[in-house]
């Protein structure tokens, strides 16, 4: 074995350009396998991370009957902030939030909402809260930028917003915007204004009531709370973790045309070196090599390109990936129109797993893909092959 | 000492829905120290000959005994082992591996035989001295004359110091000063390192050399001279 890595090193280093082409194309794929699919954990770790930071925390209580797909049922999905919590609450490590139905009126068009009573002091989402501690003769509110470019409002603008208590009864006033939030989470920014907690409870009659109660530490277990279902942040995130799988499908086809490029140029150069080195072949057998270990020879020859690929993958590669990692992937296109958890960069995150992996996969592929043509070498005749008589 | 020996060897090959006989009930036998060659015509059968002392090939009846060992019987790995420690083979257009250096064609059959650096190295020294190509060493084929190559091939053949060496048709693509060179650098090695020697061959100066000649006529052995010392020193 040591013997053919030194012989395959030489034959490979002597075959010069022929070498270096496939060698090229392999690191290629490395690169950007690696890059890409580094892209999308980084994806996947940003999606997750800003819902975390913007919309769910550590986890949360749902009102039982509360589902965020269906904003009909929001009438019945708010109950009093249960015992339990108060005290959390208190200390500031969970977060109620009233959800209700509205609308508001901007360039006076309709234009329905989720309206989210949020208390101004709280600190466990990243959301721009402070700007509700004000008290200007409006209701302060503040939105994401989702929200602020498709009903055209901005910070300082007053905008008409209705809504109805828990009687049913139709009210409306004026709410100024003092913020906007920019965060890649859709579902935290689409169609939703915040207004302070204590106000939403008063305008709609629903003292001390909440449709979510959100908490900061993710590691504590959580008692069961009557009325309320229990949502951890891995059970919210699943989702971000689906759509990337859905998204990697695609990316996959993509790694495979890639590796059978690859491959076909692998095989394509063992094909012909079987064909043009005949004599070569006649050659080592008579040395005192059988068709066997010839076989292996070439083999190792043929896996070796994806070694050296993996080096020179590393020396223009590895300064790429970091630098990408650093200062991340700008999508050319805008990102908020995708309706998903993405952000305009993404900062690829680059596992050892990945790393690994990727190289095994394009390591066995090509040790296979030289393999194969170099079989026929077992069936050659060492009298023919010296002659170089094609077969 | 006997070395090689030949018993009713016949050798067919298919061609076509027949078969076509290249070697017909042929008996040799070779001993230590020779200086020999197979003469005959294009198509006589040397190189299958040579092919089949060799262990490249396997005879179709009768028996052929290399060192003691049945060619015919031997598996692959066995006809391996015998040609990798015992035997060294010179082509007729060299077959040296062309992006290797002199230095690493010489060293190619001591690696395989698992000798350390050390020796490798001395060893290679010693029989690119013998061929007198020591400042070769770090040259490529591509870069040598044909002669130079033929001398890296025998350095090759002869580095291991196998007890046989088949040559067929060494001369065939060099001209008459290198063909005297490199036939003198062979009988000097046969000499001093009592290797023995087995050509196939149609060229009048090899045959100038041997010490036996057999020639071959449509794959049998038609007439076989030994040559006298003195004649040898004479020529
Ligand atoms: N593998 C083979 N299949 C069929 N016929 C073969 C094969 N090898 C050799 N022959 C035939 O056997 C005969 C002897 O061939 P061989 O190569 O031994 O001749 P040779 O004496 O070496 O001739 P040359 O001087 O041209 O090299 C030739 O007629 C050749 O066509
Ligand atoms: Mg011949």
């Amino acid at each position: 074995m040591k013997l053919a890595l030194k012989l395959a090193y030489r034959n490979l280093m002597g075959a010069g350009l022929r070498t270096w082409l496939n060698v090229i194309v392999l690191s290629f794929s490395f690169v950007i396998i690696i890059w890409m699919k580094g892209a999308m954990t980084g994806w996947d770790y940003q999606a997750k991370t800003d819902m975390k930071n913007y919309e769910i925390g550590g986890g949360q209580y749902w009102h039982e009957n509360y589902d965020p797909y269906d904003p009909l049922t929001l009438t019945d999905s708010h109950a009093p902030i249960p015992g339990e919590a108060k005290n959390e609450i208190d200390r500031g490590e969970m977060l109620a939030v009233l959800v209700v139905q509205g609308s508001i009126f901007p360039q006076g068009r309709m234009q329905p909402v989720i309206i989210k009573g949020i208390d101004p002091h709280q600190n466990i989402l990243k959301l721009p809260t402070g700007s509700l501690d004000t008290v200007p003769e409006a209701i302060p509110a503040f939105i994401g930028t989702m929200m602020a470019n498709n009903s055209r409002l901005s910070v300082g603008d007053y905008v008409t917003m209705r809504w109805r208590d828990t009687h049913g009864t139709f009210d409306a006033a004026e709410i100024l915007i003092t913020a906007v939030f920019s965060s890649d989470v859709p579902a935290a920014e689409a169609g939703t204004i915040y207004i302070p907690l204590k106000k939403l409870q008063q305008m709609t009659l629903l003292d001390n009531h909440a449709t979510i109660l959100t908490f900061r530490d993710s590691d504590i277990s959580r008692p069961e709370l009557e009325g309320w279902t229990l949502k951890t942040s891995e059970k919210l995130t699943h989702q971000v973790d689906e759509m990337i799988r859905t998204k990697s499908v695609g990316q996959n086809v993509l790694y495979g045309i890639l590796i059978i490029l690859a491959m076909l140029a692998i095989f394509d150069t063992q094909v012909l070196s079987i064909f043009r080195r005949q004599k070569e072949i006649g050659t080592y057998i008579a040395l005192g090599y059988t068709r066997n270990e010839v076989v292996g020879l070439f083999t190792v020859e043929g896996a070796m390109h994806a070694l050296f690929a993996a080096v020179l993958a590393t020396v223009y590669g590895l300064p790429f990936l970091l630098w990408q990692a650093k200062v991340g992937w700008t999508m050319p296109i805008d990102t908020s129109e995708f309706g998903m958890a993405m952000a305009q960069t993404l900062y690829p995150i680059y596992t050892v797993g990945l790393v690994v992996t990727t190289i095994l996969i394009v390591f066995i592929t090509t040790a296979i893909v030289s393999y194969i043509p170099s079989r026929k070498i077992a069936k050659m005749n060492p009298t023919e092959a010296l002659r170089g008589k094609l077969q | 000492m006997e070395i090689i020996r030949i018993k009713n060897l016949t050798k067919r090959f298919p061609m076509g829905k027949g078969e076509f006989t290249a070697l017909r009930d042929i008996n040799l036998e070779f001993g230590t120290g020779e200086f020999a060659g197979l003469i005959g015509p294009s198509g006589s059968g040397k190189t299958t000959l040579l092919n089949i002392v060799g262990s490249l090939d396997v005879p179709s009846e009768g028996e052929v005994f290399v060192l003691g060992k049945s060619i015919g019987n031997l598996s692959s790995r066995e006809a391996a082992q015998l040609r990798k420690k015992n035997m060294g083979f010179i082509f007729q257009s060299y077959n040296l591996l062309q992006v290797h250096t002199v230095f690493e064609n010489v060293e190619f059959p001591l690696l395989l035989l698992k000798y350390n650096a050390t020796e490798r190295k001395k060893m290679v020294m010693d029989a690119l001295e013998w061929v007198g190509l020591t400042d070769k060493e770090k040259s490529k084929p591509p870069q040598l004359s044909g002669g130079e190559c033929q001398r890296v091939a025998i350095a090759r053949a002869m580095v291991k110091r196998p007890s046989l060496v088949l040559a067929d048709e060494p001369t065939a693509n060099l001209d008459a000063k290198n063909s005297h060179h490199i036939l003198q650098t062979m009988e000097k090695l046969n000499r001093e390192l009592k290797t023995t020697f087995l050509f196939a061959t149609h060229d009048d100066k090899v045959i100038n050399y041997l010490h036996r000649k057999i020639y071959l006529l449509d794959g049998r052995v038609d007439n076989e001279e030994i040559v006298e010392h003195s004649q040898i020193i004479q020529s």
